[in-house]
């Protein structure tokens, strides 16, 4: 019964994951590309993936700094707006999903079997606004359309090139934290693949109010760079709300910072190696009324961190990146328990530590094909619970696919995309106990105008 | 079995004739880095075919909509030297035009490519024009000190920008609004409009004094700025480039307190 309870907590975490991951659409802004006559590929190693022109471009407040970036250098009809959308087959599968014996009957009893569904599938809507709404001025809105719901993703404002220097640059909104690597430009689509599972990862029973770094925050940003962008750093600072509008569950803020550092290695290309942390606290339980948490009220802060380091590594048109996380939530996170509570600790209770990673490969031929492959885990080195099993939280992923480019031009862009991917969570069925798996396979076009 | 040896010899020869020909058109040196044509390529196909076209001829598919237009390569014509009038560029000059872009253009800074990238897209760029194999480019130039700029040389300079008739093109006030700027065309025909020196502290060669007192010597090869190597000396030349910077917002010019001469 214990077991089961705990693959509960494992499978509605997953759910959770795929869910807000899947809030999170990634993005090439052919606006830019209009603007300045540019290709896709100029700034785009195959959009959506930046490489260190587009970077510089973006870093520089989505200026080129040729003395044509305010709009008033554009037509009066020039409006920085694209839109993007995924139209696929798709197929999904999971292995050892709990269903009921009889269908339609709840009270039949339940076994596992494997479950797949497939047909003609539509990723959303991706609407992007952004530019600059005056020299050293950028913007950036980007509405989510998806099949029921509208999402603001990012909105912000940022003051470009302060004091005529590269190294300051405040931002303030919702925006995507400096990422080690962008959860906003991922290549694969489909909905196991396209997420950093690191990046989103809560242990077993945690119940940190902070869901990942793979999340748009809200908050104020300082980023610097070096004219050619070798050098970066970023630090902010956001509210605990987990990038949800509205004030802040408490008055805690959290602190995100990215330092990194490329570098030419002759005959093989760029290489990048980078630190990067996130330092925060999470309420633990609210002033409430009636036993109803008053919002804002939330207290009884703990601290929790990720920190890590990762490197992109180029070897002629083979890309690679390659990441490590380490992380840790206080044993009242890690348990759910609220601080002033202490007596509701389960025995032998300890704050939750974990290390995760992964590897991501390209293959990029020339700037219309792009092979990718993907594997990541995460390894939970403590649980916050004794009683949790020793490898509750554990996955393994593993993605493959491609990226076509028939159509690539300064308008608009088309992709053929095709993508497999699967996960295994270990000890994770939901009634057996043994391995669940799950596949997704898509393929269709992805293009942006 | 003489005479066949004879053959195979020959052969290897010219063989290796065509190879070292082909080969030296296919690199590129600027300081101690070779570039290499062929992965120059892959860049250029990335980076700069949209604007310059596959053939390098300035006709790409964002061409028609930028002005000024695409350099067309196959002229071998560029505007931004450090040699004489209407000859080759050095290596390093293509690379400090990529690396710095054209300012006022569509041409953006590519410093974000590494140093041998930019190396690399040199020696594609030379494939384009059999004139990097035929000929050489010329002997560049040296550059004097640059004398104080003063109220007199700023004067001075003023003066030559009328003389010269400078300001036929880039009008009195230097915004680039002269008699004869809705005359002029580029080598290929297209429009051009005189450069606006009230725009600010930058220019298209390059942001320093030294680079516009280059400009004056070398002209800026196909478009109508000519070579003022013989009609100014290089003290004259100096004078211009301290009345052009004093038409800028620049602050080394707004601490002498002079206001443009031209009105």
């Amino acid at each position: 019964m214990r077991i089961a309870t705990f693959k509960t907590i494992r499978l509605q975490w997953l759910a959770t994951v795929i869910l807000l991951a899947g809030l999170q659409p990634a993005h090439g802004i052919p606006a830019f590309a209009r603007k300045y006559g540019l290709p896709c590929s100029a700034c785009h190693e195959a959009w959506p993936m930046l490489n260190n022109f587009g970077q510089t471009f973006k870093d520089n407040g989505y200026q080129l700094g040729n003395e044509r970036d305010a709009p008033i250098y554009q037509e009066p009809s020039y409006w920085p707006i694209m839109f993007r959308t995924t139209p696929v087959w798709h197929r999904e599968n999971n292995n050892r999903q709990s269903v009921d014996i009889v269908p339609g009957n709840g009270t039949s009893g339940q076994v596992e079997s494997s479950v797949t569904t497939s047909g003609f599938d539509l990723g959303g809507l991706d609407v992007i606004t952004a530019g600059t709404l005056y020299k050293n001025i950028s913007f950036f809105i980007q509405p989510f359309i998806g099949n029921s719901s509208i999402d603001l993703s990012q909105a912000w404002a940022r003051l470009d090139n302060l004091a005529g220097s590269h190294w300051l640059n405040l931002k303030l909104g919702r925006f995507e934290l400096d990422e080690p690597i962008s959860q906003e430009r991922s290549l694969i689509q489909n909905n196991t693949g396209s997420i950093y599972y690191n990046y989103l990862f809560t242990p077993p029973g945690d119940k940190n109010f902070f869901v990942g770094i793979g999340l748009p925050q809200l908050g104020v940003e300082l980023l610097g760079h070096s004219d050619d962008d070798s050098t970066r750093y970023s630090v902010a600072v956001v509210t605990d709300s987990n990038g949800a509008s509205g004030l802040p569950a408490n008055q805690a803020a959290d602190v995100y910072a990215n330092f990194n550092q490329s570098f030419a290695v002759p005959w093989f290309g760029r290489q990048q190696v980078g630190v990067y942390g996130f330092f925060g606290e999470s309420p633990t339980y609210f002033q409430t009324s009636g036993g109803t948490p008053l919002p804002g009220t939330g207290t009884g802060n703990r601290s929790f961190y990720r920190l890590g380091a990762y490197g992109h590594w180029y070897v002629d048109k083979f890309d690679f990146y390659t990441f490590f996380m380490h992380g840790y939530d206080n044993v009242f996170l890690g348990n759910g328990v609220a601080s002033n509570q202490p007596f509701n600790l389960p025995l032998g209770a300890v704050g939750p530590v974990w290390n995760g990673g992964f590897v991501e490969g390209h293959y990029n031929p020339n700037p219309r094909l792009i092979f990718l492959g993907k594997y990541e885990l995460t390894r939970m080195s403590r649980e916050a619970n004794p009683n949790i099993p020793r490898d509750a939280g554990n996955f393994d992923t593993w993605t493959a696919g491609y990226r076509w480019y028939p159509i690539m031009s300064p308008r608009a862009g088309l992709a053929w995309t095709q993508e497999y991917s699967r996960i295994i969570n270990a000890g994770a069925a939901p009634l057996s106990g043994k391995a669940d798996i799950r596949n997704s396979y898509q393929m269709g076009f992805d293009f942006d105008f | 079995m003489r005479m066949k040896l004879n053959w195979v010899s020959t052969a290897v020869i010219f063989v290796s004739i065509l190879w070292s020909v082909a080969g030296s058109a296919q690199e590129s040196h600027v300081g101690k880095l070779v570039g290499n044509a062929k992965r120059g390529k892959a860049l250029y196909v990335r980076y700069c075919i949209f604007c310059h076209g596959p053939y390098g001829d300035g006709r790409g598919e964002s061409a028609p909509y930028l002005d000024p237009k695409p350099r067309d390569f196959t002229k071998a014509v560029f505007k931004c030297r450090s040699t004489p009038s209407g000859s080759l560029p050095l290596d390093s000059d293509l690379y400090d035009t990529i690396s710095r872009g054209i300012h006022a253009s569509g041409m953006p800074s590519w410093k974000p490519l590494l140093r041998q990238e930019r190396v690399d897209l040199v020696a594609y760029i030379k494939t384009f024009s059999s004139a990097f194999q035929e000929e050489k480019p010329g002997t560049p130039l040296q550059i004097p000190p640059e004398p104080p700029s003063s109220p007199e040389s700023i004067q001075r300079g003023g003066d030559l920008f009328q003389s010269m008739n400078c300001w036929s093109c880039h009008g009195k006030d230097g915004r680039g609004y002269g008699p004869s700027a809705p005359t002029l065309t580029d080598s290929k025909g297209y429009p051009i409009t005189p450069f606006d020196f009230t725009s600010g502290t930058r220019f298209k060669c390059g942001d320093s004094d030294q680079e516009m007192f280059r400009d004056l010597v070398t002209g800026l090869d196909g478009t109508p700025m000519p070579s003022f190597e013989t009609a100014m000396t290089p003290d004259q030349r100096w004078d211009v480039v301290h009345y052009i910077r004093s038409l800028s917002a620049r602050k080394t010019a707004a601490k002498l307190k002079v206001e443009p001469i031209a009105k």
